[in-house]
Formats: structure tokens, sequence, C-alpha cells
């Protein structure tokens, strides 16, 4: 295999390294070639750190204390909430609701929107490339209420069909939840242009912006979307906390998601009222410490630049693809034109599961299996991929690693 | 030989491989040697499913009371564990398939294979390999 001629531009990936103790280790006596970020990312020092200090000086709950403790820890909850707005441009901070993560998010959004707004003979519009996360509480919801899932097909290269969604979109869809980035393809989906389809019929939308958030700016406003989900663990920050913006016109129509203290305005035991936004929607003591942690992660984005990490991953992706393509019996599964941090593969005569295994033991990372996607994998015909996954902090040196690695255990299997 | 002579054996002769490529290589050629589970079994009433890759396992019981397992998957190193595995329980009465306890996995630097949230298959089909174990005792103490 020859070496493509283009390579990389320069990017300050060392000092961006330096900042991840974690890269440090070997594993099976080798270097650890971290290329599983769309799982979880690795976290910076700056992130550990603020966590730590937060620990060490800060905490008490928030809220509630009329103490300098308690409102030293509550400045730092609602600092981290402005960050967040700005980070995706939302209007304003009430619409900036704290979460577990993704999942939780759209939970939240399937059970409160759904119990409200969805009955029985209504539609619920998802794609073929969802995470199982942006199915199964569709599903879930369906089935109490009655409503169907229909589901976007998408093309061979793994974009979605947007004449089919244009015929689609007109049943009597209540809400449309699709994958801003595919975590097993990489496909960009074409959010605001699916957001103004919905509108003209009235119906609000909900991105998964898992994948997006890592690898791009957000601007929800710019892409006018209902509802945008996203998790900290994948953005550099810490596990345990994410978020979901939601318009204040959805959020203030939607009941509760969960009950309990910090959420309520005021209770007896006949009735209760609700607390405004963004409290409503977070019952209990939060994450304290997850928000700081991915404050920081914010702070560490910024302080390197979204367009420089979107340029910096865009040239090592199609640096990797261009590298794995020639392999023998290479299939590379999701080829559409606009991609961001992920290459999925299958090689043929080698199933994805053993790749994985002997990539390990060359101190790789890499996920394998469906990447709970199931449908998807069934679209494809293939039983799993190895998935390689780009984070900030991934070099050219290591695509090249990991292309000749696929090689030799390719050879190893046949 | 006795199930923990075969240990024993596969332990010994691993012993002898400088580095994991030689190891994975020897597992990848038990792998494409296994002798196929018969096609007729072959199907989800045999398949044991594991997230990552797929197992199917028959057994039966021979004239002579010992058990013979045959197993397939489609991924050729879970394969190639199989035939390891398959090699040391089959052939045996079912009792002493109950009592086995299984060291060499460990031994021949292969538990991660069998660790549950590796999810291949391998746990679940080790414990339908006892099950089966199992379910021959409860027949053989009947009659
Ligand atoms: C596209 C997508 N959506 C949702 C999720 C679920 O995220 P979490 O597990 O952080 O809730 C993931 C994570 O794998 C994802 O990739």
């Amino acid at each position: 295999m020859t070496a493509p001629a283009i390579r990389p531009s320069p990017f300050d990936v060392a000092r961006v390294r330096a900042d991840f103790p974690i890269l440090q280790r070997q594993m099976n006596g080798q270097p650890l070639v971290f290329l599983d970020s769309a799982a979880s990312s690795q976290k910076p020092v700056q992130v550990l750190e603020a966590m730590d200090r937060y620990y060490r000086q800060h905490h008490a709950n928030v809220h509630r204390g009329v103490y300098q403790l308690s409102q030293e820890a509550t400045d730092m909850f609602e600092e981290a909430r402005r960050a967040v707005a700005r980070f995706i441009h939302a209007p304003s901070e009430e619409e900036v609701i704290f979460v577990r993560g993704t999942t939780e998010a759209i939970n939240l959004v399937a059970s409160s929107f759904g119990r409200s707004f969805l009955k029985e003979g209504d539609e619920v519009l998802i794609t073929w490339m969802e995470h199982h996360s942006n199915i199964v509480p569709w599903q879930l919801i369906c089935e109490q209420t009655g409503a169907r899932l229909r589901v976007v097909p998408i093309s061979d290269e793994g974009v979605l069909d947007m004449e089919a969604f244009a015929k689609m979109i007109e049943g009597p869809v209540k809400i449309v939840a699709v994958t801003h980035v595919s975590n097993t393809l990489g496909t960009v989906n074409p959010i605001r242009q699916i957001v103004d389809m919905a509108h003209e019929r009235g119906i609000p939308v909900l991105a998964d912006g898992a994948q997006a958030v890592p690898h791009m700016p957000i601007d929800v406003q710019a892409l006018d979307v209902d509802f945008y989900a996203f998790s900290g663990h994948k953005m550099y920050g810490p596990t345990g906390i994410g978020v979901l913006y939601g318009k204040r016109q959805w959020l203030e129509k939607m009941p509760p998601y969960h009950g309990g203290g910090e959420m309520i305005a005021r209770v007896t035991f006949e009735k209760t009222t609700w607390n405004e936004l963004p409290f409503k929607f977070e019952a209990g003591t939060p994450d304290i410490a997850g928000t700081v942690g991915l404050h920081a992660a914010i702070d560490y984005i910024e302080s390197v630049g979204r367009e420089a990490i979107a340029a910096h991953e865009g040239e090592l992706l199609r640096y990797g693809m261009e590298l794995l393509a020639p392999i023998p019996g290479m299939r590379l599964i999701g080829t559409a034109p606009k991609k961001a941090g992920v290459i999925s593969f299958v090689v043929d005569g080698a199933h994805p599961y053993d790749l994985g295994t002997l990539l390990d033991k060359m101190g790789i990372a890499v996920r394998t299996g469906h990447h709970c996607t199931e449908p998807l994998m069934d679209r494809f015909g293939v039983p799993g991929t190895v998935r390689a996954s780009l984070g900030i902090y991934n070099t050219p040196e290591e695509l090249e690693y990991l292309a000749k690695a696929v090689e030799k255990a390719a050879h190893m299997l046949r | 030989m006795t199930i923990n002579e075969i240990q024993d054996e596969i332990i010994d002769e691993f012993s002898l491989f400088g580095d994991w490529m030689e190891r994975y290589e020897y597992i990848i050629d038990l792998g494409k040697n296994l002798p196929l589970i018969d096609e007729q079994y072959k199907t989800d009433d045999y398949l044991v499913r594991g997230c990552q890759s797929r197992v199917w396992l028959h057994a039966r019981l021979d004239e002579q009371g010992k058990v013979q397992y045959t197993a397939d998957s489609d991924a050729v190193i879970t394969k190639g564990i199989i035939a390891l595995l398959i090699r040391v329980l089959s052939g045996h009465a079912p009792r002493e398939i109950l009592d086995a306890e299984l060291y060499f996995i460990d031994r021949i630097g292969l538990k991660e294979h069998l660790s549950p949230t590796r999810s291949n298959g391998l746990v679940s089909m080790l414990k339908q390999m006892k099950m089966y174990a199992l379910a021959f005792q409860k027949q053989l103490e009947k009659i």
C-alpha cells in the first residue's frame, strides 16, 4: 500500500495531547492509540482539576443554603449553565436543562412531550441511522399512546433520503427526532433543512447532538431546532452530565418528567405546582461537580478553538479513509459527502470482533459491534463494524499505524 | 486423559509461544480447523446469543455415557477458543464436566475472552455446556 500524497495540515496536537494524562498509558506493551472517542472521549487535566477543586473547596448542595458555601456551589452550577447556553448559542439559560446525558434528554422529551401531545394515530418520525437512544424512548411512548413510529430510509452511502422525508412529513407526524451526526456512519444530517420542512407544518424537531457537539460549532438558533440533546462525556467532560436544550414555547407546555425536590414551586398533598424553567425538569440534587467539569470542558474546547478542531479532525477523517480504503477486502460503511468523526468498516473474511481483538493487542482501542444501531447493521447486511472514531488528540501517525495494524490483522485472519 | 490433564497439556503447549501473535495465530488456526457443527444444528434453537459474535452449540450423550459437544461461531477467534473448550470438556462424563474447574483459560492469557462484559457468547456458551451436562446427569440418574 502506498501512502497518499496529501497529509493533514499541522495542528498543535502535541500540546493538546500533553493535556490528556491517560494518553501516556501503554496497552499490551504498546503506546495507547485511542480511537474510541465517539463512545466516550478522554479528559484533559483542566477538567479533572476543576472538578477536584470544586469538591475540595466549594461543595455544598445548590439553591438551598443561605450560607456562603452553598452560594458558591450554586454560582458555579449556574455559571456552567450560562457557559452551555453560550456554547450552543441558546437564546436563554432557562432553556438549558441539565440531565445525565443524551439518553436521558431524549427520554425526557419522548415521555413529557409524548404524554401531552401524542395520541392514537399520530406519528413519530425518526431515521434509519438513529442510535438506540433515539429509537427506544419513542417506541415506549408510542406503545403507551398508540402513536406510530415511522422510519426515514437512507442510501447505500448512508445519506438520509430527503425525498422520502418530504413525503413522510406529510403524514400525521407530531414530532421528528433525528441525529445530527450518525455515531456509526459519521453522516452529518441537514438539520436546518429538516427543521424548515417540519416547521412548515408546525412540527417540532429534536436533534440528537451527541456526536456533533464534540466536532463542530453548534448554534441551536441557526439550526432552529426545538430540542437539542448531548452528553458531556463525549466532549471531554465527565460522565453523568448532559444537556437538553429546548425552546421555551415547548418546555412550558410540557409536564415535568421526574418528581422530587428542586422542581416544585409549592407542595401540598392536594396539589403541587411546578417550579419555573429550567428547574421544573431538574428533580433532585443535580450532578453539580459534573456541571463544573462540563464547564471546564467547554472552556477547553473554546481555548483550542472549535473551527481549528473541526479542521484538524476533518483532515484526519479524510486521511484515515484514504489510508484504509486500499486495504484488500476493505468496505467502508458510511461514505456520505458530509461526515464527521467516525470511520466504520468491515473487511471481507475478517469478523469485526476478531479484528477488534487483534487491534487491541496492538494497542489500538476501537469499538466493534453494532454500536447500538442494530437496524442500521441490518440495513447494510453486516453483523457489525469496526469503528475508529476521532478526537481532538488523534494524529495522522496514529491513523497510519491503524491502517498497518488492520492490514496485519486481516492477514492473520485470512 | 482427565479434564485437568488436558488443561495442563494445553498450558504446556501455550508456554512455547513467544508473544501474543503466535498465541493468536494458533487460536485462529484452531478456529479455522474446528469441525463445523452439523448444519441442522446451526439454527436459532442452538444459538447462544452474544452481542459481538454468535455461537452455536449442540451436545449429545454417546453410548459410553460421555457428552459430545459440537459448536461453531461466526468469529474465528471465538471459534478457536471454543475448540479449546471442546477439547477440554468433550468426551467426559456429565458429572466430571459439572465438577470441572476451568483454570487453563486464565493460565494461557485468554481470560479477557471469558469476561461477561466481552459479550462474545463464550460465557453463555460455557454456562450452556454445563447445563447440557446437568441435563444428561439427571437423565443418567433416572436410568
Ligand atoms: C448518536 C448518539 N446518541 C445517543 C447516545 C447516547 O449517549 P449517552 O450514552 O451519553 O446517553 C450516543 C452514545 O453512544 C450516540 O452516539
